[in-house]
């Protein structure tokens, strides 16, 4: 008879289903609360109550501006950002089967940060332009890195070395650019180099939204096919993934993504690399790890930022902070993977 | 269940530049058990993953039904035919049930619900590998043994008429072997599910082949019945191997002994 083993098959993929539930509220509860603390409590304490009313639209007198007009644009960025970096990141994790293969380690998000500097600095280009500038050059640089690793397929080591030297490369052409500008300050190069929501204003916030809706709708559309890839190319081509065909999705959504992202912050260190590991001790296998990374990117940044302007001595942009997370980890699984061969 | 008719023609396949199969013809026997067997690196696995869409042909056709496979929509193909490759990967932590479950993908559309009818094929196949009480285990906790019987179950769950399994036997001892092999006949018996692998051991490929395929360097070889393949002039063209050929008294089936050249009896 089959039905107790039906039964205890729902039972038990209900309770999975409830603990990734539960697990997504409460990152999103984090990210909630990490918003709001980062609205009420900065140089000067507005309570949350006038910033609601902020919110909402109403004119408080003196939490108007710094909430409305510095707090909010600063916050809402570093949300998108998050998203953004978590969810482009996590994808090529996924699809590569490796966690060095996050676009911020093999060079995707330099090469769109060395795309949007070149465009504003060489060709004084400005507004909506630079992200599209940034994502066809982060594109060209993820051809680069596949075509350059491939031989009889890509295999994941060798794209990891080529991605690393290729973000050298990268990272000493934005630091040339910015010492030949005429206007050069170390704001504006810590932005490009490990990435900062300085200065935020409230605009940039509109094409990553749309950047979002898009790649990011097209990254959830896929979510079942690259559940599948976690099995391997040949489990998931025997299970009917049109393997190829994804791929080139997955990458176009994610680098899309990573892209216009770094074009407004700049290459944020590591969030993107760090958001799907740790959304896979959170969920590990209960769920699709794609919703889960994205939270986990957006509280990176929006606590690293809160970190960097308010609980440490000096004021530092987040990039710093992430960085300051991410090199251990970086360190420790290069020695894992190593010894063992790792996978996400 | 509908019988299938699974056939290569002129068959050339490879990876890049380099050629690994050459003009090979091959007609899979419908609702039968056929086994591949080889040197290594002769291109058996090539051979499977060519007859599952895993790559393209670089000459000739694969046929499912007299339609060709890499003109078939990938779905609808994994709803007929499926493959357990040679080593599948586990995502750490994933649970058995969780594995299994995913041979569901190809019946599944984009965002459709979990079935009754999607649980039911897991517990189908969780039973017919013995791996019920397995269910809630992780993956990488179980032995080989276990762990092979869990990527059967997922083969199983995806409910295909025609199933290759490329080495499903390596890594296993000898008991496990016969268990795995036994498994995949009560499949082909009492489901009609056709069934194409590769093995290495040549005695147990001649004791449960329906039809018997010898590869060597990329060409089909022989192929027919285990008593007219498994012969001394055969096992030393393909293996490069002396041998003597005796008749098992259980099975009425060939063994081969190989002669090798020490520990002789006078
Ligand atoms: N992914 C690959 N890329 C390049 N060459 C490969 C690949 N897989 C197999 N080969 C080569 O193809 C030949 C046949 O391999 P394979 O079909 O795996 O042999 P078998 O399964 O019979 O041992 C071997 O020479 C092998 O080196
Ligand atoms: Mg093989």
């Amino acid at each position: 008879m089959l039905s107790p083993i039906v039964e205890a098959l729902t039972e038990g993929r209900n309770r999975r289903v409830r603990r990734y539930r539960f697990a997504i509220a409460v990152l999103l509860t984090l990210v909630a609360a990490l918003f709001i603390l980062t609205l009420s409590l900065g140089q000067s304490f507005t309570p949350p109550s006038d910033v609601i009313r902020v919110l909402l639209g109403k004119d408080v007198p003196g939490a108007s501006f710094t909430v409305g007009q510095l707090r909010l644009p600063r916050a809402l960025l570093a949300i998108l950002a998050g998203l953004s970096f978590g969810l482009g990141g996590v994808a090529f994790q996924i699809m590569l089967r490796n966690p060095l293969a996050s676009p911020d380690i093999i060079g995707i998000s330099l090469g769109a940060s060395a795309a949007a500097v070149f465009a504003i600095v060489v060709l004084q280009l400005k507004g909506p332009v630079v992200p599209v500038f940034a994502v066809l050059a982060g594109l060209g640089v993820a051809l680069l890195v596949y075509g350059l690793s491939y031989r009889n397929g890509v295999a994941g080591t060798r794209l990891i070395l080529i991605g690393i030297g290729v973000s050298a490369m990268l990272e000493s052409f934005i630091a040339y650019i910015l010492s030949t500008a005429p206007a050069w300050s170390l704001q504006e190069a810590m932005r490009w180099l490990t990435g900062s929501v300085n200065g935020a204003q409230l605009g940039q916030a509109l094409p990553l939204v749309l950047a979002l809706a898009v790649f990011g709708g097209l990254l959830l559309s896929r979510m079942r096919d690259l559940e599948a890839l976690r099995l391997g190319e040949d489990t998931a081509a025997a299970l009917g993934v049109p393997v190829a065909r994804t791929r080139v999705l997955i990458i176009v959504a994610a680098v899309g993504m990573i892209a216009s992202a770094t074009a407004i912050t700049g290459p944020i260190a590591f969030v993107a690399f760090l958001s799907g590991p740790i959304a896979a001790r959170i969920v590990g296998s209960n769920g699709s790890l794609l919703i889960p990374s994205a939270l986990i990117g957006a509280t990176l940044v929006l606590a690293g930022d809160y970190c960097g302007q308010f609980l440490l001595p000096g004021r530092y942009p987040v990039g710093v902070i992430t960085g300051a997370l991410g090199a251990p980890y970086l360190i420790f699984l290069i020695v894992r993977v190593n010894r063992a061969g790792g996978s996400l | 269940m509908t019988i299938r008719t699974l056939t290569a023609h002129e068959l050339s396949a490879g990876y890049g530049d380099s050629v690994v199969l050459e003009g090979l013809d091959l007609a899979v026997p419908p609702g039968g058990i056929t086994v591949i067997v080889g040197a290594n690196a002769c291109g058996k696995s090539t051979l499977l993953r060519t007859m599952s869409r895993l790559i393209s042909p670089k000459k000739g056709h694969v046929l499912l039904d007299g339609k060709s496979i890499h003109r078939t929509p990938p779905r609808e193909l994994a709803r007929t035919l499926g493959l357990l490759p040679q080593s599948p990967i586990a995502p750490e932590g994933i649970s058995v049930a969780d594995l299994v479950s995913r041979g569901r993908h190809p019946h599944q559309a984009m965002f459709s619900r979990w079935t009754r009818k999607d649980d039911e094929a897991v517990a189908a196949a969780l039973e017919a590998t013995k791996t019920v009480e397995l269910a809630e285990r992780p993956v990488d906790e179980l032995s080989g043994g276990q762990r092979q019987r869990v990527w059967i179950a997922m083969a199983l769950a995806q409910q295909t008429e025609v199933l290759l399994l490329d080495e499903p036997t390596t890594f296993l001892d000898i008991s496990h072997q016969v268990e795995v092999l036994d498994l995949l006949t009560d499949l082909n018996q009492s489901r009609g599910t056709t069934i194409v692998m590769v093995l290495h051991d040549l005695n147990l490929a001649a004791r449960y082949a329906d039809f018997l395929v010898a590869m060597a360097d990329g060409r089909l070889h022989t192929c027919g019945k285990p008593e007219d393949v498994l012969t001394e002039q055969i096992v030393r063209k393909v293996f490069g191997l002396e041998s003597r050929i005796i008749i098992d008294p259980t099975s009425g089936r060939p063994i081969m002994l190989p002669i090798g050249r020490h520990r002789m009896a006078d």
